[in-house]
């Protein structure tokens, strides 16, 4: 028992060693590690080239596919932007329809209770604005006579409220003799949009399938440097590594691959659009440049960044999640 | 309450212990014993015996079937696995084929239980060489495992187990691979830290090496502690 006493103090006098280090030597060392971490993954990238490149291609294809399709959403979506959403009715007369009984219409039109106002287009007006805009002016003069109707924008009251309304408008109007061909505006604009939110749609669930499909490169990736560091992982857990510990430094390179990934897709996505900028500028000038092509700005960049840094970081985690449980040492 | 304050003074106590595996039927069987703080023994018995199972319930990396292992007065069986890392440190292990990491020095490997509590630069670099002074590796610190010779090898596996000093150090086999010569040397090293009060349990079946020392010997015979 005496025995047992004295090697208890000394035992005590051996653990009281141990509990060396204050708190500051304990907070530099946890940021040495994560900067051990993050720079120690970034090197083993650099170690692997081959690799590497393989890798951060394949996760650069897919993020600049996504956000390639974004921009391009969003290029269309100012385009339709600048349209009004406006539920004008025009009405386009009858070719033979003299000024006199033209203006007479518009006046009777302008009498009718639902409509706010009625805007008479003659045709010499029509003519002048399709020769300005059209990009067509010199084949437009050689026509010997205007070949463009009157045109009557009926402007309803309450526009937007009711569609049936509307409708009767439109049918009314429709029966006065002069009128050639009636139609709502709205409807194509209505049109457009509808096809636009069908293409966000799209955009949308196309870009979450690549955001997946990035998450299961990156996960395998790690998969695949778990296995070749297995021993590594095997010691540090015998000796006493947390799972966090052991996770950190392929959480980093999860995140490395991301994020380079990003900038490659941003390289990938912005040489494409100065690639279609001067065709699609000139495109522009020929309807009166109504349409400036947009680059990915700094907030989108930012995001990009953040996302793609983010999946690769979530890759890496739901793989290490699974394969750290059923990796037992020996 | 007597019965809890001995449990509280065996630095590890198997209390019934038995181990089944479902393909290869009883590893262990009933087994009881344990050991005070600051005691040495040798764990032996014939290959297959159960030497290996019985470490290895010590630091987690196995669960027993039946009956109660603790550590410290910890009841291993109910450690979450979240605790585990923390029972690890509590023990240090040492391995027949050393489990040295080959690409980093023997100032890295040496360090890595360190690295892994979270102890500052200066505080590494100071129990590291302190830890290499002890099993008498001093200078030989920026050195790879790979050129080193295998008592070497294994002094740079016990100043690894012993750096972060743990009230226990486990060791299988720790001379399996080394001549009878540096068998003894290593033993000698083991002796040194029983004497500063650290737990010592040696998994050997090396007869001739027991003999010479005079410390307790627990013999393992098909699963069962036959002598203790």
């Amino acid at each position: 028992m005496k025995h047992t006493n004295k090697n208890q103090i000394k035992q005590d006098h051996w653990q009281t060693k141990t509990s060396g280090g204050n708190l500051v030597d304990k907070l530099h060392a946890y940021r040495d590690l994560h900067a051990h971490a993050l720079f120690s993954s970034l090197g083993r990238l650099v170690a692997s080239p081959f690799t590497s490149v393989l890798t951060i291609v394949v996760l650069a294809i897919a993020i600049s596919l996504a956000s390639g399709f974004y921009i391009l959403v969003a290029n269309l979506q100012q385009l339709t932007g600048n349209l009004e959403a406006s539920n004008q009715i025009s009405l386009f007369l009858k070719d033979e329809t003299s000024n006199a009984k033209a203006n007479s219409l518009a006046d009777s039109i302008r009498r009718n209770p639902s409509v706010q106002n009625v805007k008479l287009i003659t045709k010499e007006q029509a003519l002048e604005e399709f020769q300005a805009y059209s990009g067509f002016g010199e084949a437009v003069k050689a026509l010997e006579k205007n070949p463009l109707p009157f045109v009557i924008q009926v402007f309803p009251k309450n526009s937007l409220e009711n569609e049936q309304e509307i409708e009767t408008l439109l049918g009314n109007l429709k029966q006065e003799t002069e009128v050639d061909f009636a139609q709502i505006d709205m409807k194509w604009v209505a049109r457009l949009q509808s096809i636009m939110e069908v293409a966000r749609r799209g955009v949308t669930s196309l870009s979450l399938l690549l955001g997946v499909g990035v998450l299961f490169v990156t996960g395998n990736t790690i998969r695949l440097e778990l296995h070749n560091r297995r021993d590594e992982v095997v010691i540090a857990k015998l000796v006493g590594a947390t799972d966090g510990f052991i996770q950190r430094p392929f959480l980093y390179s999860g995140f490395w691959m991301g994020f380079l990934s990003g900038v490659a897709a941003w390289f990938i996505v912005t040489i494409t659009m100065l690639v279609l900028k001067q065709p699609v500028e000139k495109l522009s000038g020929l309807y009166d440049g109504a349409f400036h092509i947009l680059f990915l700005g700094f907030m989108d960049t930012l995001t990009l960044l953040a996302i793609s840094s983010m999946l690769g970081i979530a890759g890496s985690w739901i793989v290490l999640h699974f394969q750290l449980q059923r990796l037992k040492p020996e | 309450m007597h019965c809890l304050s001995k449990t509280k003074t065996a630095m590890l106590k198997f209390d019934n212990v038995s181990m089944r595996y479902p393909e290869v039927g009883d590893v262990l069987r009933n087994v009881s014993f344990h050991l005070q703080h600051g005691e040495m023994a040798f764990l032996t018995g014939h290959s297959g015996a159960g030497k290996s199972t019985l470490l290895r319930l010590i630091p987690v990396i196995e669960r027993c079937s039946r009956g109660q292992v603790l550590l410290d007065g910890q009841n291993l069986n109910k450690a979450k696995n979240r605790q585990i890392p923390y029972i690890r440190r509590k023990v240090g292990l040492i391995f027949q084929d050393y489990k040295l990491l080959q690409d980093r020095t023997v100032f890295d490997n040496v360090a890595l239980p360190l690295v892994i509590a979270g102890y500052g630069h200066n505080e590494i670099s100071r129990r590291v060489r302190a830890s290499l002074d002890k099993v008498g590796l001093l200078g030989k610190e920026k050195k790879f495992p790979f050129v080193l010779s295998g008592g070497e090898q294994q002094r740079v596996g016990i100043a690894r187990a012993v750096v972060n000093k743990p009230p226990m150090i486990l060791a299988d086999e720790p001379t399996g691979n080394l001549d009878p010569e540096l068998s003894a040397e290593i033993m000698h090293l083991f002796e040194q830290f029983q004497q500063v009060g650290v737990t010592v349990l040696i998994a050997t079946h090396d007869i001739s090496l027991i003999t010479q020392m005079n410390h307790r010997v627990l013999k393992l015979d098909h699963g069962q502690l036959i002598a203790s």
